[in-house]
């Protein structure tokens, strides 16, 4: 399968195989208005298999929720037809309204003007500061 | 012989007042500090006289969103102890909130009329909700499910008073494990003490958390073990929490019944136990304790209400900054 490549844009791999439409999701990227290709179920040496997500041109893309939905992701930066750097995506000690909690008893499901914000905690998971659930994605 | 330690008068010189600040659940409050209410609820106990006036002019708003009986009542009598007045309303339908009023608004009105708040809200993180928008201290009276600080308070005098000490102890939690955030709290709190063996006491069904097993293991110095048999762990332990199986957490009505009845301390259990063994229960209780135990001298589930007073009277004063008259210089000689 051939792709065009991309000028200038990220390429966001190793994306977890059939969570790239989530990703994308979670980046606020509408599909419908944003040049970009993407590539699901592809073999990978590392994992079996992976998605590619390709974005042309991201402008002020904001990338943090990668550090949740995708934290196992590799970051290329591609200016004029070449990657000119690589990295894994930050896992920020908070996230503000980037996702939402699941649990139907905590206060975010009443409260109007409340922020989603959620912390990292020492195990490594993502969970509310209100109520303390896990995060879902 | 392993030695056994007081940590309240080994700490009790380093505490930082807890003056103008909230407290939705005790994991960010520094041991000392909560070695130093417990102090100040035991002093204020024996001084009822000198600290009656400690709240003078003070006022208290219970914000009650769900109904209970004795927090509310509890909280309430402290600030009436200390010499302050109480505000408030119990049952959502009686406020401004059956208008759709939202959390943080009644905080930011309330502000302005008391000196400080304790809300119960059956929303986990209201708490924390309101003690972001509110001017004054705000005090997490159970949050849902999620954290209930004064009842972990409560708990912890009561031991102290019982054991004379919170480690070297082997302490049994009996009941739903999985639901009741009592245990967890109280298990929480208490591995930051360390040197306690738990003894987890539960039907399949209702097995502690993995979460909180792990908070167990990652403390260097407790234990635990799981069993699904009372009689057979009874002689061991120092301390016996009993617990309520909550019936609203289960759809299956034959599921609760079944597991309602499965632990019920009677005379006939407790023959087994330890004379100095500490009866707990967070209350209220169905039938999970038989009322003839309530006259032995074991049971410590009516102390514990009378501390859960005397915690939140020394929680009030001390987030208000009002010093309880001679406290500061008794702990000063003891030092």
């Amino acid at each position: 399968m051939k792709v065009t490549s991309i000028v200038d844009g990220i390429i966001i791999d190793h994306v977890r195989a059939g969570t790239a439409l989530k990703v994308l999701h979670y980046l606020r990227v509408d599909p419908a208005k944003t040049r970009l290709a993407l590539i699901m179920n592809t073999d990978s040496r590392k994992y079996g298999s992976k998605d590619i997500i390709k974005i042309e041109q991201t402008g002020d893309l904001d990338l943090t929720a990668l550090g949740f939905i995708a934290p196992e992701a590799t970051v290329d930066v591609v200016r004029q037809g070449r990657i000119v750097s690589k990295h894994q995506p930050d896992r920020p000690s908070h996230l503000v309204n980037v996702i939402t909690c699941v649990n139907p008893r905590c206060v975010t499901t009443v409260e109007t003007g409340v922020d989603q914000r959620f912390h990292l905690d020492d195990a490594g998971v993502y969970r509310c500061d209100y109520c303390d659930e896990k995060a879902e994605d | 012989m392993s030695q056994q330690v007081d940590h309240a008068s080994k700490t009790s010189s380093t505490v930082v007042p807890l003056r103008g600040r909230s407290v939705v659940t005790l994991d960010d409050i520094p041991m000392t500090q909560i070695l130093d209410l417990l102090d100040r609820a035991a002093y204020i106990d024996t001084h009822r006289r000198q600290v009656a006036h400690t709240c003078d002019g003070r006022v208290l708003a219970t914000l009650f969103y769900e109904p209970s009986t004795r927090t509310r009542l509890s909280f309430e009598t402290a600030m009436l102890r200390l010499g302050g007045q109480v505000i408030g309303f119990a049952g959502a339908q009686l406020a401004s909130v059956s208008k759709g009023e939202s959390i943080s608004d009644t905080l930011k009105t309330v502000s302005n009329y008391a000196d400080i708040v304790a809300i119960r809200h059956p929303k986990e993180g209201a708490a924390l909700v309101a003690s972001q928008a509110a001017t004054v201290p705000v005090i997490n009276a159970g949050d849902g499910g999620h954290m209930h600080p004064t009842q972990t308070l409560t708990d912890l005098a009561t031991i102290r008073a019982r054991k004379g000490r919170l480690n070297h102890l082997t302490i049994g939690l009996c009941g739903d494990l999985t639901f009741g955030r009592t245990v967890h709290s109280l298990i929480t709190t208490l591995c930051r003490l360390g040197h306690v063996d738990f003894v987890l006491i539960s039907p399949d069904e209702l097995r502690t958390p993995e979460y909180v097993l792990e908070r167990i293991r990652s403390s260097a110095d407790c234990t635990y073990r799981e069993t699904g048999d009372l009689n057979g762990v009874i002689g061991d332990l120092d301390v016996l929490y009993m617990t309520r199986v909550q019936q609203e957490r289960f759809f299956n009505e034959d599921d609760y019944l079944r597991l309602r009845d499965t632990y019920i301390l009677n005379a006939d259990k407790l023959r087994a136990a330890r004379s100095d063994m500490a009866v707990l229960h967070p209350l209220p209780r169905v039938n999970e304790i038989a009322v003839e135990v309530d006259d032995d001298p074991r049971a410590a589930y009516f102390q514990q209400v009378r501390n859960g007073m005397l915690v939140r009277m020394a929680l009030e004063s001390a987030l208000l900054g009002d010093e309880l008259p001679g406290y500061r210089e008794q702990k000063e000689v003891a030092a």
